[in-house]
């Protein structure tokens, strides 16, 4: 049976240093969620207190009707995977799997079926006798998968379960790990500081910074309309590039570097005045142009060559740089040092402040909104 | 509810763990040297500095003290210069026998050292076969080994195996990458040994220098034996205790003390070194021993074997002594079986009391130090802190001083112990838990707190997930400090000299009551039964735990 997990105001202090100070959350039953963010932004801490392995300061956490905050962790049938797998050195791959259904005290024969199940599901049926300190990295990552599960937990936890594998494994493991969630449809949360990788698995992504939800939506919301200039700079790849927002007869004209403006069409009602303005503009959402004399002016650096597409590394005539990505065309790349025009696919593109705290786009969809009256 | 409940149970179980734990050590450790400050700074009730004006008066303790600093720096000084190079041979350089050398080195740093010195009377003393020997070939009477020399000797190659194996310990954890750079800059041979791998292995050189300090200061058996007129301080204590026993037990107090607050320095001393030269090296890949050639081949190994032969020299004559035929107290040409027969007869409850005593406090050190290292790591709060705190304090106390402490404390109402086995338990563990709980604290802290969360999430209780996933996972640590531990349980001598008596004599009390009464013959048996323990339970080890490492 699978759970939806609120979690409404939690506070984590460690001593006099305050993680996370005030954090709602609201994740749906049977979802892939993921926490993402940089080191020490407080994610594995709020997994943790999910877990039971944190103490919880303040706030209420429910499963859900149950309120969890003093529950032994042992009694939340939770799945958890840890960073280093936590594998019992000490045990058989089988052992392994088995060891939460022997501490439910089930009869020995369903632990004998619900253990070949887990190792035949996560195809480790082979390697049951062995010892752990004789599998590989991702056959560990199996095993540890194998034994959350086989517990049937409400709750499947996972802390950067992908960081210690190569990035070959790390890609077919994440495919892996989506596959069975999709399959035992288990209210799943995931840390990763890896913005490609909880791309990849996540329904929805809750992206972390000092603390606190930054967002809340889905991998393409996050990365087509980031609710801040922090959500911008963290999902994918984006140059950042100071700009002027002009107001005249009704009309929203963003004037970017050397004097190129484009009419906004999509700017909210109430930022329509006149300000200083952050773009984020992404390297595919620049268009080159050699021949055409408008648009940011700008010098070519570098060149790379990678298959599908070439990336251009370039300087505005007030010292930008710039990254682009293009389509690689089967003519000559553009050499080194060539003058060129940059045109933006304004439709795709988005405006911040000039702190950088709120999106003057419309369309930014952040779930976090419809917790904060709670 | 019943999660709040079954949690409540458990920490409950756990304080009452921790209460155990801290009066057993107010009891045994704290309630002892209370008594020993009471009766070094009273007397009649009365606060006096007497005894200890009575020490520092006298030219004749006062001296004991350099004599001890002495003997002891410069024994240092020589297990430097004998082990580093040693340690640096035997990983570089494809040493003959390689294997068997290092298993005679950690049998070498097992044994007593007093044996050490018996056995080097018997070569090398006033009427000892090599002297002998080489009065006859030569007319030469080679210098006495007696008092100071004999000490040197014997603590020398008594604590080079010491050096020996935290060295190489050192040496295995630096990256071959880091030679080859220097070689790649021009810097070789001993040049690159000077400059590169001495400062490299610093902090493992500085800890084993106080390691090897501290024990050749603390060393009671060696000067006993082999020291004659020259006095040191564990020899004093002793005396002091004995001398004065019954009528003024004061003066032992006080001298007691003394030793505590030396020895209490040395410790602090290396406490602030080492904290000063710490820096973590971790070895990719591991310095590759090279073939040897030519004359460097022949000095190397001649090295190399001619010190660990030296070293483990008495030994082999201990042993072969124990089969030679002897007519009262003198040895006869033949061979024979008769010390061993004596040995048995005699004090035939030493080897049953030397196992029994021994397992005992062995297997009451494992589970002290298994749960205090515990409490400490996993559950550090105010009692557990005092815990950790009080269970370093025997660190700094000299065996003799443990001994006197535990018979001033036991030996009235309302608690007589003085005598019995428990007792003789009581004090080996003292000695030797500081140093099986700092392992078991170290081995601890590298497992991960993770594996015993993932028994936690996955059903199991706090108490289950330790002895079932941590414990086991501690084992390896668990047995390498087990193993050192035992021999040097079996080997004690200062402590148990001042609690035994005929009843709970044991193999190596046994060995010295017969040393001293100068019945060479069936001490040697004695010495053989001792040593063959200690080499059986050292293979036993490296079977068990698959590994020659050791540690201290």
């Amino acid at each position: 049976m699978s759970v939806n997990i609120r979690i409404n105001h939690a506070v984590k202090r460690y001593g006099d240093n305050t993680i996370i100070t005030d954090l709602s959350l609201n994740i749906r039953e049977g979802e892939f969620f993921t926490l993402l963010g940089p080191s020490g932004c407080g994610k594995t801490t709020l997994l943790r207190m999910i877990a039971g392995f944190n103490s919880i300061e303040g706030g209420d956490f429910y499963f859900n009707d149950t309120r969890i905050n003093d529950m032994d962790p042992a009694k939340r049938n939770i799945g958890m995977v840890f960073q280093n797998y936590a594998i019992f050195p000490n045990m058989t791959v089988e052992k392994n799997v088995a060891y939460g259904l022997k501490n439910r005290k089930l009869p020995k024969e369903e632990i004998r079926e619900t253990t070949d199940h887990f190792l035949k599901l996560m195809k480790i049926e082979e390697y049951r006798a062995r010892m752990p300190e004789r599998l590989s990295g991702g056959q560990q990552q199996r095993v540890a998968l194998a034994r959350a599960l086989a517990i049937t937990p409400n709750v499947l936890l996972m802390d950067e379960p992908l960081s210690n594998l190569d990035a070959k494994l790390r890609v077919e493991m994440r495919t892996v790990i989506k596959e069975i969630q999709n399959r035992i449809g288990i209210t799943t949360v995931y840390v990763t500081h890896d913005q490609e990788e909880a791309m990849a698995v996540s329904d929805r992504i809750a992206v972390m910074n000092l603390g606190d939800i930054q967002q809340i939506g889905t991998p393409k919301v996050l990365y087509q309309r980031p609710a801040n200039l922090f959500v911008a700079t963290f999902i994918g790849r984006t140059n950042i590039i100071d700009a002027n927002l002009k107001v005249e007869a009704g009309k929203a004209l963003l004037v970017l570097p050397s004097g190129y403006t484009v009419e906004m069409a999509n700017i909210l009602e109430e930022y329509r005045y006149s300000q200083k303005v952050k773009v984020s503009i992404r390297p595919e959402e620049l268009v080159v142009d050699i021949n055409y004399r408008d648009g940011i002016k700008a010098v070519i650096d570098d060149a790379v060559f990678l298959g599908l597409n070439t990336h251009y590394f370039v300087h505005t005539e007030n010292g930008d740089k710039i990254e682009i990505i293009q389509e690689s065309k089967i003519d000559s790349i553009i050499e080194k040092g060539t003058e060129i025009y940059l045109h933006i696919k304004e439709e795709k593109i988005n405006i911040f402040d000039e702190n950088g705290q709120y999106n003057l786009v419309e369309g930014v969809v952040n779930d976090l909104d419809l917790y904060t009256g709670d | 509810m019943t999660a709040m409940t079954k949690k409540n149970k458990s920490l409950d179980i756990w304080k009452v763990v921790s209460l155990v734990v801290l009066v057993s050590y107010l009891l045994f450790l704290i309630w002892p040297l209370l008594k020993l400050f009471i009766q070094a700074f009273f007397k009649q009730g009365q606060f006096t500095l007497e005894q200890f004006a009575n020490f520092f008066n006298q030219r004749y303790y006062v001296k004991s003290i350099t004599n001890s600093l002495k003997v002891s720096s410069l024994a240092t000084l020589l297990t430097l210069v004998i082990g580093i190079p040693l340690a640096y041979f035997y990983q570089m350089y494809e040493i003959r026998g390689k294997g068997l050398l290092q298993v005679i080195i950690i049998l070498c740093s097992m044994s007593a050292p007093f044996i050490g010195a018996y056995s080097w009377i018997m070569l090398l003393g006033r009427s000892g076969v090599i002297t002998n020997f080489i009065k006859e070939l030569t007319g030469f009477v080679i210098p006495d080994i007696y008092g100071f020399n004999g000490i040197l000797l014997v603590l020398a190659l008594q604590l080079f195996p010491l050096v020996f194996l935290y060295v190489s310990g050192a040496l295995k954890n630096i990256d071959n990458s880091l030679l080859e750079a220097s070689e790649n800059m021009g810097c070789t041979g001993v040049k690159r040994f000077l400059t590169l791998i001495i400062p490299l292995i610093m902090p493992t050189i500085i800890a084993a220098t106080l390691m090897v300090f501290m024990r050749a200061f603390a060393d009671f058996g060696t000067p006993l034996l082999i020291g004659e007129g020259y006095q040191t301080f564990p020899v004093v204590i002793y005396n002091a205790y004995f001398s004065e026993t019954g009528a003024d037990r004061n003066f032992g107090a006080a001298v007691s003390i003394i030793a505590i607050v030396i020895t209490a320095v040395i410790f602090l001393i290396q406490r602030y070194v080492n904290s000063k030269f710490t820096f973590t090296m971790n070895a990719m890949n591991s310095i590759e021993r090279k073939p040897l050639t030519g004359i460097k081949a022949l000095f190397i190994n001649f090295y190399c074997w001619f010190v660990v032969g030296l070293a483990f020299l008495p030994q082999v004559y201990v042993i072969y002594t124990s089969f030679l035929k002897t007519s009262g107290k003198l040895f006869v040409p033949g061979y024979s079986l008769e010390s061993y027969r004596l040995a048995f007869r005699n004090l035939r409850r030493a080897i049953p009391n030397t196992f029994s005593i021994g397992l005992t406090a062995l297997i009451i050190v494992i589970i002290l130090a298994i749960i205090i290292a515990y409490l400490v790591v996993r559950r550090s709060n105010f009692v557990n802190r005092i815990i950790d705190t009080l269970s370093m304090i025997p660190y700094i106390i000299p065996g003799s001083v443990v001994g006197i402490a535990l018979v001033m404390a036991f030996s009235k109402k309302p608690i007589v112990l003085t005598g019995t086995v428990a007792i003789m338990v009581i004090a080996l563990v003292i000695r030797r838990i500081p140093y099986t709980i700092r392992s078991s604290v170290a081995t601890l802290q590298q497992i991960p707190l993770s594996i015993e969360e993932a028994a936690l999430s996955l059903g199991a209780s706090k108490m289950k997930a330790f002895f079932g996933i941590t414990v086991p996972m501690m084992a390896n640590g668990i047995l390498s400090g087990a193993i050192m531990s035992w021999v040097t349980i079996i080997t004690e001598l200062s402590t148990a000299i001042i609690l035994y008596n005929l009843k709970t004599v044991t193999l190596t009390l046994a060995v010295y009551t017969y040393v001293s009464r100068g019945n060479y013959g069936i001490a040697a048996a004695y010495a053989t039964i001792l040593t063959l323990t200690t080499i059986i339970s050292l293979l036993l080890y490296m079977f068990i735990a698959k590994t020659d490492e050791v540690s201290f």
